[in-house]
Parts: structure tokens; C-alpha cells; sequence
């Protein structure tokens, strides 16, 4: 029997707009953990929930040709990355997971202070972003 | 001041009026699509004035801007009917059926169509 495709075209438009919309905001969130409420974890789960939202409005195979990532090697990255702060630290003859800082002149920004502990939290952010989508993406396909 | 005061008493207090009401019908109403319909619409206008109040308390009393409150109207104001447009659907599909005193259906055959095909 032909099966009829479903007509999702309210949820899909809906998505289109509002999955961009929960990345902006996700990242504002990951920029945020400093000084405010926010950081890696949650802006990482934020991220991984727009990404589900458009799991749920297409299907699986939509979302692995708009990002074609395995999400096994995100989570290597991160870690590699939080790792990697801490190293870099016992390289300048301090103890494991010293973090520094300077004031640094961005071209748009003006003065900013940039942190070392902002690159371990972006190591947080991908390997929670790659966990959370191994975990959906291998309970969905599995049948 | 005093206008700002007063406009931001009055959006909380109707705003939690609103939601008051949403509670009200959920309650009250005798089927699944009333309910849903005095859920999605009522809470929606509810939230919406009590994160206005809260912006306006917090850029006027405080002297900060939050513009989170605002995106958060925004993407209140463009998903929770799209939330209700869904459960209903569900529910029509999964063959819920209406309020014996209403009087239209006009999704009855595409229903039937739905149904015989699954």
C-alpha cells in the first residue's frame, strides 16, 4: 500500500526559524558562562536540542546531509581540547590545569580579556554535544 | 515613573489573570480540542504580558535591558501555537472524538482515509 507523507509543513516551517534562533541563543549562552549564568554544559544541550527539534520535524537523514558530522569525533575533539589546556599549562612549568589570561585588542571588539579557561569549556561544549547526539541518534536507528 | 509602575502592575496582574483563565478552561471545557484551545491561546497572551512586565521592570526600575525577555516573547509568541496546532492534530488522528454538541467535522473524511491506510 502507498503510504501517504505525513504533512508536517506547519512543524517544518515553525523549525526552520526557530532551530536558528536556539543555536544563537545557545551560543550567547557559551560566551556567557563566565560572568553569568550559562557555559559550556548548558549551551551544549541547548545546542543539541535544536538539532533534535530538527531530528523530530525531518528525519535523520535530513539532519546528517545539513551537518555531515559523526558525532563520535566531535567528542574526541572536545576532549582533546579540554585535555589540551591542561597540558599547555604543565609546558609553562605550572601545575596541571593552571589557566591564564590577558588583556588582548580584537579588531571590532575593542580591549577584551581572552581566557584559557573559555578553550576548556569549548571542550565541554562539543564532547556534550557529541555524547547527547550518539546517544538519540543510536536509540532512534536502532529498530 | 508612576506610568511605568502602574503599566507594569497592570501586565503582571493580567498576565496571571490570563494564565488563571487558561487553568479555568482546561478544566472546565469538555474535550480534548476546547481545552487545547483555551490552553495554547490564553497561556500563550498570559506569558507573553508577564515577561513584558518583567522587561519593562527591569530596564526602567533597574536601568538594565534584558533582551532575552524579549526573544523569549518572540519564540513564546511563535511556538506555542504551533505546540497546539501538534496536539491536536495527534489527537484527531488518533481518533479522539469531539464534543457531542459540536456540530462541524470537517476533517472526517480525510480522517477515514488516514486511518484506512495505517
Amino acid at each position: 500500500m502507498k503510504k501517504r507523507k505525513p504533512n508536517d509543513l506547519v512543524l517544518q516551517t515553525v523549525t526552520k526559524v526557530v532551530s536558528f534562533l536556539i543555536i544563537l541563543f545557545s551560543i550567547r549562552m557559551f560566551f556567557a558562562g563566565h560572568y553569568e549564568p550559562g557555559g559550556g554544559f548548558i549551551g551544549a544541550l541547548m545546542t543539541s536540542a535544536a538539532l533534535v527539534l530538527l531530528l523530530l520535524a525531518y528525519d535523520a537523514k535530513t539532519l546528517s546531509t545539513i551537518l555531515p558530522i559523526d558525532y563520535k569525533i566531535i567528542t574526541a575533539i572536545g576532549l582533546v581540547f579540554a585535555i589540551g589546556t591542561g597540558v599547555g599549562g604543565v609546558l609553562f612549568d605550572v601545575p596541571f590545569l593552571t589557566h591564564a589570561y590577558d588583556k588582548f585588542y580584537l579588531p571590532l571588539l575593542g580591549e577584551q580579556t581572552l581566557h584559557s579557561a573559555l578553550i576548556f569549556d569549548l571542550g565541554v561544549y562539543l564532547g556534550v554535544i557529541g555524547v547527547t547526539l550518539t546517544i538519540i541518534k543510536t536509540i532512534g536507528e536502532s529498530e | 515613573m508612576i506610568v511605568i509602575n502602574s503599566l507594569i502592575i497592570i501586565l503582571t496582574i493580567l498576565g496571571s489573570l490570563f494564565a488563571l483563565l487558561a487553568a479555568v478552561g482546561v478544566l472546565r471545557f469538555p474535550d480534548v480540542y476546547t481545552r487545547n484551545h483555551a490552553a495554547s491561546k490564553s497561556a500563550t497572551l498570559g506569558i507573553t504580558c508577564i515577561l513584558l512586565a518583567t522587561f519593562l521592570y527591569f530596564w526602567f526600575v533597574k536601568g538594565e535591558v534584558f533582551t532575552s525577555t524579549l526573544l523569549g516573547i518572540f519564540f513564546i509568541l511563535l511556538t506555542a501555537p504551533v505546540a497546539g496546532q501538534l496536539i491536536a492534530r495527534a489527537a484527531y488522528y488518533s481518533g479522539v472524538k469531539l464534543w457531542d454538541k459540536s456540530g462541524r467535522d470537517d476533517l472526517k473524511e480525510k480522517a477515514k482515509a488516514y486511518q484506512t491506510e495505517h
